[in-house]
């Protein structure tokens, strides 16, 4: 009988033993604290990462089941992730709370918002230089969208070894914006291009133009790269619903409470997705790496591009506002605002950032989409 | 056959970026023509 107690004790302490024997996943354990620690004491994507945390020291306890067959967090990863549900439901969250104004009342910032996607593009070629596979490659490219949706949506089609890594890049340092940016900006202009000041002379918008815009978008640019149609027709989606004004129930719905589901639902399966001996390999830190410089050659090709407009205009343009042609809305053109105040106390960056801010978002999900379309045009994907 | 890397990544930065900016730069026209076919007007704003 001795025996057998003992033998049933030791099966409370055999978790215990096999964390020790499983090293990665006592690792993972410590980067699910980091994660936490992040999100709650930093204030970093709290939203994304306190979930992301929590499933990812979930996923590492030793025989821990929740990504089995039937496991809890495999049931939700199974019906929101792998179908690529749950980044377009949240798409039309970001398109409802997002107000396209500013660069509709400016549509050259659209420019901005494309100039500040080449960091995918560049992020891919150095993927594929270091040996990655193609698709794979895409994926880490697509982390330059600064778009946590719009990578997640990508890389869980085509690459889901990776969806962790891409993930945790993309949202940590979309988070890390205020302290990647500046420097970056600081060091490809000269202070009298920082002291620009720039007048905000755009008309208002009419409400007729603001319930076009998300129908223009939709139908061109989903002729145009009809493979992104999901991503360009959700966002639009939310925010048709917002400029129409007569779903104020669904509007509210989808940046708030669905909004918030699936963005529970969707950071515990990335998290889960950690588990230590998958994620600690030599090829995590390099996605990492990857990551943080499509980030930091968004804000180069996007700042060098509104030099380019500081020339043409003849020194109209304030070359700060490049940096904000990307998907981190609006925290880009808050950091944009504020470095240009630091050099001229009379420079209003703030709307001019908010249309390339605005722009960058819509960017992000074409350069997403006409990827894809490149991609099914050269016979890639199907 | 199968596409080299370097093709591969040479094709998606011309026609990856290069239809991002096409793209971006026609629905920009758009936008400012749509702005100038229905102008915002004055009385818009009472109505809100």
């Amino acid at each position: 009988m001795m025996e057998a107690i003992i033998a049933g004790l030791g099966g409370l302490v055999i978790g215990f033993k096999l964390l020790f024997v499983n090293w990665q996943s006592l690792i993972m354990l410590g980067v699910g604290g980091v994660l936490l620690y992040l999100g709650i004491k930093k204030d970093c994507e709290p939203l994304l990462l306190v979930p992301i945390g929590f499933g990812c020291i979930l996923v590492n306890i030793p025989m821990s089941d929740v990504m089995l067959k039937d496991g809890f967090i495999r049931v939700i990863y199974d019906a929101g992730v792998d179908t690529e549900l749950f980044p377009l439901l949240i798409f039309i969250g970001i398109g409802a709370m997002t107000d396209f104004g500013p660069v509709l009342a400016q549509p050259y910032t659209f420019l901005l918002g494309a100039a500040g996607q080449f960091g995918i593009f560049l992020t891919l070629l150095l993927a594929l230089y270091l040996g990655f596979p193609k698709l794979d490659a895409v994926s880490i490219g697509v982390i330059g969208a600064c778009d946590g949706p719009t990578a997640i949506y990508v890389t869980s089609k085509y690459a889901p070894h990776l969806l962790g890594a891409v993930a945790v890049a993309a949202y940590s340092y979309m988070a890390l914006v205020p302290v990647i940016q500046p420097p970056i900006m600081r060091a490809l202009t000269s202070e009298k291009e920082r002291k620009t000041a720039m007048k905000f002379t755009a008309k208002p918008v009419s409400k007729t133009t603001k319930l076009l815009f998300p129908l223009v978008i939709t139908i061109v640019g989903g002729c145009i790269a009809p493979k992104g149609l999901p991503l360009l027709a959700t966002i639009m989606l939310g925010n048709l619903m917002k400029e129409s004004g007569c779903v104020a129930r669904l509007t509210g719905a989808a940046e708030n409470e669905i909004a918030n589901v699936v963005t529970l639902f969707l950071g515990l399966s990335i998290g889960a997705t950690m588990a230590g001996p998958a994620f600690i390999r030599q090829e995590t830190l390099i996605v990492l790496g990857l990551g943080f410089l499509a980030i930091c050659l968004d804000t180069v090709c996007g700042v060098i591009f509104a030099k380019g407009l500081y020339i043409i205009t003849g020194g109209k343009v304030n070359p700060l506002i490049g940096a904000a042609g990307i998907s981190a809305f609006p925290m880009a053109a808050r950091v944009v605002a504020k470095e240009g105040n630091k050099f001229n106390k009379k420079s209003y960056l703030l709307m001019h950032a908010m249309g390339a801010n605005a722009g960058g978002q819509i960017g992000s999900v074409i350069a997403a989409a006409v990827m894809l379309s490149v991609l099914a045009g050269m016979g890639v994907i199907r | 056959m199968e596409m080299s890397n370097f093709t591969f990544g040479v094709t998606m930065l011309v026609a990856g970026m290069g239809g991002t900016l096409v793209t971006l730069g026609i629905l920009s026209l758009m936008m400012a023509g749509l702005g100038k076919l229905f102008p915002y007007k004055e009385d818009e704003g009472k109505e809100d």
